[in-house]
């Protein structure tokens, strides 16, 4: 578990994602291949917008999930902390906490969203 | 000409009422109010913690600055509640921000000065050249036993200074004044601090401000009418309000810097939020002291003076607003949101 996620903190700690050279499209989470392009698609990690809207969401277990559209056109899929959202909310980045493993393990880092207020 | 080149700060949107608290303790909160001078204090989401509430200060310094992340050579984070024992909240920190991999890091911890100590850090690490710029964040999540007197004042906040060249408030002089004064403590692996009770008053707390300043006033050959604005560490509203008297700063000259009353005592972060209150205001070639207190006892004081570059410096959103954003917890609520009850 702990080397699996630091070699996603790159990606979790910031919205750093995939940008394709050849098609102009952005993807997070970051991908190995454009597929769109396939194996002619040329992928470059991008630090992508702060902001975007909330396209859609759901409630799981008391959190708000949401699919996040960023003001680049990547999707994302990320809690937002509030007490309620609706499609169209303007959300920003956060840098939170994901999680713990219990008392003695390592705390887990990563970005969530929050309304723009 | 070296100083602070760009500020950030964060407060979790979370508070709680010292009413709500009395009425758990069955105490007066007009005479808890009138004693503290503190309203109500902020509290952290359930995901949030020192190095977040960090994170969100430094990447508003960084965004306000327009500095390229790489560029900054140094990270330091004060705090008296880094969420590991062992392993630095400033690595975490510096991932978030993106500054790379090449740069001087460290945890620093003064109780509640560790944050401005990271200042002299930095201060010295662009004078002599090591770096081009330097950042201090002072960010706590204070913690406070269920029914001791801290329990109405202990906040949470952050605030990140950036240090360099051609700033939009130059550090003239910084000095520190420091003893072996046992008046605030937590040993290790306790969750909760002690404190010496009426001890932190005069050889503590006061002494040591009162010193710093004195001593800082003395090198720069100022008097307290060189000062447009004075802040210092609060741990309450009274200990800033009563070191102002002694020192001959009146009212008008904290009262843009006092956000303990607002927000409670944001330890490591109190001082430098309470400057950046300032800085929010303040007109080019006014002069700031600022003067921080970490219990064990020090205090670092520095002589700011605002600078033209401060008119085109981008201030919004003002601490203050930021202040006025806010959602009541129930103290049910409140001590879910300190992971006291899960
Ligand atoms: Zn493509």
């Amino acid at each position: 578990m702990v080397p699996l996620f630091w070699r996603k903190i790159k990606y979790r700690y910031d919205v750093v994602g995939s940008y394709c050279e050849k098609c102009g499209s952005y993807y997070y989470p970051k991908r190995e291949l454009c597929p769109k392009c396939r194996r002619k698609g040329k992928l470059r990690d991008e630090r992508f917008p702060d902001e975007g809207r909330v396209l859609s969401y759901t409630i799981v277990n008391g959190k708000i999930i949401a699919m996040i559209g960023l003001n680049n056109g990547a999707r994302t899929l990320a809690e937002v902390c509030a007490e309620k959202v609706e499609i169209g909310t303007r959300v920003k980045k956060v840098f939170r906490r994901y999680g713990e493993d219990g008392d003695e393990g390592i705390i887990y880092y990563g970005t969530k969203f929050v309304p723009v207020c | 000409m070296i100083g602070i080149v760009s500020y950030g700060t964060y407060i979790p949107r979370f508070r709680i009422k010292v009413e709500e608290i009395a009425r758990i303790w069955g105490e007066n909160p007009e005479a808890i109010k009138n004693s503290l001078g503190v309203f109500e204090k902020s509290v952290p989401d359930l995901d949030e913690d020192t190095a977040t509430m960090a994170v969100e200060a430094g990447r508003e310094a960084l965004q306000r600055s327009n500095i390229p992340p790489e560029k900054i050579g140094a990270i330091f984070v004060g705090s008296e509640s880094h969420p590991y024992a062992v392993k630095p909240t400033a690595t975490i920190v510096g991932e978030a921000l993106g500054v790379g991999n090449y740069y001087y890091c460290a945890d620093l911890e003064f109780a509640c000065k560790a944050g401005t100590a990271g200042m002299q850090f930095c201060y010295a690490m662009v004078r002599s050249g090591m770096i081009e710029y330097g950042m201090s964040i002072g960010s706590d999540t204070a913690q406070s036993k269920p029914g001791d007197a801290l329990e109405y004042t202990a906040g949470a906040g952050a605030c990140a200074i950036i240090i360099g060249k051609d700033p939009i408030a130059e550090i003239e002089a910084t000095v520190s004044y420091t003893s072996d004064t046992p008046d605030f403590w937590r040993r290790d692996l306790q969750p909760y601090p002690s404190h010496g009770g009426r001890f932190t008053g005069a050889p503590a707390y006061f002494r040591h401000v009162v010193s710093a300043a004195k001593k800082l006033m003395e090198i720069c050959g100022y008097s307290e009418k060189d000062f447009d604005y004075a802040v210092f560490h609060q741990p309450n509203a009274k200990f800033p309000q009563r070191v102002a008297g002694i020192l001959g700063f009146g009212e008008e000259k904290i009262a843009d810097g006092m956000l303990v009353r607002a927000i409670g005592n944001t330890y490591s972060a109190a001082s430098l939020l309470g400057l950046a209150g300032i800085l929010d205001v303040a007109k080019p070639d006014q002069r700031i002291l600022l003067v921080s207190f970490g219990s064990g006892a020090g205090s670092d004081a520095f002589a700011i003076r605002v600078t033209e570059k401060i008119l085109s410096y981008p201030r919004n959103t003002k601490v203050w607003e930021k202040v006025k954003n806010r959602v009541y917890l129930d103290y049910a609520l409140y001590l879910k949101h300190k992971r006291m009850i899960k």
